[in-house]
């Protein structure tokens, strides 16, 4: 019963960090800390810097990642499904009910003039955000060429017209991260070789 | 039938793909639904504008709205709808969730392994540039109207001004609060523009 309590009130915290929440998984991150760190002590501050580098290097949406993890450290797997119902479910709900009037809502001209204006809006806010996210990088080559690579070609792919699905650029990415990982793990070895052989010959 | 099963593949792919977060995952779903033909472009655009401005995860209400418009498609109800929506964010939810039960329960040090932050030292660089390479063809797309080379191309003054202001409002912005300006202001903000420049003018 004090199991179900708990699972409840898991869920009802993840719901409210689900609703009131705009603007992406960074922006939920800094809720999390103040629900379930400061208020609910749920989680210690290591395991909350824990959570956010391991969200942030796992695919799929932050908060669903941020969700069943703390769903699991507070309540095992039951803990995690809770969790993960709480936060995806405000958004469901609540693009469930838009998407049924969303047609007629765009037939409004009026409305339908200011998504133009919003279209544009869209694409300015996306080029931002990934800008941003390039400053929050460091800037060795390997970063700036792979970065600059991606961007000329996905450019030139759709303005010619081929297809070539973004999917393929993040695997051909990860393949070269562990290409260049080789050569340098196999360059180091050839040189704690020589400078072993170097010391054996002294 | 055969379209639920690629909805929920196509999202399944696109969750278990997806890094950096809702814009990472943009760049992912406007490939795979643009070449489906899922949504025309002006309908991508608008239902990332309704993802922005509302609560909860980007992804969640893409894959939700565009599951929704699918199931509606398909079956002509509302509860066709539903059915769809529930496919979708399913779809999408999945990957990261058992992704992060194996990391919590099992691997505890999955992402320490050299060999994982090797594969996602080459991944990062790569999605930022996807999430630029997406704002500026978007860009080209609502100012020139490229999208593709043999499409023609069709100047558009008024959304080169609106973008000009817009431009000039995040800077401003920027200069005075020393912050960047919330999406959802920007949209907000872009609405009258939209309705003064192509219904007024």
């Amino acid at each position: 019963m004090n199991k179900l309590k708990s699972l409840l009130s898991l869920f009802l915290t993840m719901f409210k960090i689900g609703l009131f929440t705009f603007g992406g998984g960074y922006a939920m991150i800094a809720i999390i800390e103040r629900e379930l760190v400061e208020k609910k002590g749920v989680l210690n501050k290591d395991e909350y810097l824990d959570i956010i580098s391991i969200a942030e290097s796992t695919p799929g949406p932050i908060a669903v990642n941020t969700a069943t993890f703390i769903g699991y450290k507070s309540g095992g797997f039951f803990g995690s499904v809770f969790a993960t119902l709480g936060v995806v479910l405000p958004s469901f709900i609540i693009i469930f009910i838009i998407s049924i009037f969303f047609r007629a809502f765009l037939s409004i001209k009026v409305v339908a003039y200011a998504f133009k204006g919003i279209e544009v809006a869209v694409a300015f806010i996306i080029l931002t955000a990934g800008i941003k996210l390039f400053n929050g990088i460091k800037k060795t080559p390997f970063n700036i060429v792979l970065m600059a690579l991606t961007v000329v070609s996905v450019i030139t792919c759709s303005v010619f017209a081929i297809s070539f699905s973004s999917i393929y650029y993040i695997l051909i990415g990860g393949f070269i991260g562990i290409v260049f990982y080789i050569i340098a793990f196999i360059r180091e070895k050839k040189f704690e070789k020589k400078n072993n052989d170097n010391g054996g010959n002294k | 039938m055969p379209l639920l099963l690629d909805l929920f593949l196509t999202f399944l792919k696109i969750g278990a793909i997806s890094f950096g977060g809702g814009y990472g995952m943009i760049s992912v779903l406007k490939d795979e639904v643009l070449k489906k033909g899922w949504l025309t472009y002006h309908e991508l655009m608008n239902f990332i504008a309704v993802s922005e401005s509302t609560p909860g995860p980007i992804a969640i209400n893409m894959a939700t709205f565009i599951g929704y418009f699918k199931g509606y498609s398909l079956f002509g109800t509302v509860l066709g709808g539903f059915l769809g929506a529930l496919i979708a964010t399913c779809a999408v939810v999945l990957p990261a969730f058992i992704i992060m039960l194996i990391i919590v329960s099992l691997i505890k040090n999955l992402l320490k392994f050299k060999g994982v932050q090797a594969f996602l030292s080459g991944v990062r660089p790569v999605v930022i540039g996807l999430i630029i390479a997406t704002g500026l063809s978007m860009i080209l797309a609502v100012i020139f109207g490229i999208t593709k080379i043999s499409g023609g191309f069709s100047f558009d003054f008024k959304s080169l001004i609106i973008i000009t202001i817009i431009f000039i409002v995040w800077l401003t912005y920027k200069l005075i609060k020393k912050k960047n300006i919330s999406p959802i202001l920007l949209i907000v903000i872009s609405a009258p523009l939209g309705i003064v420049f192509y219904g007024l003018l």
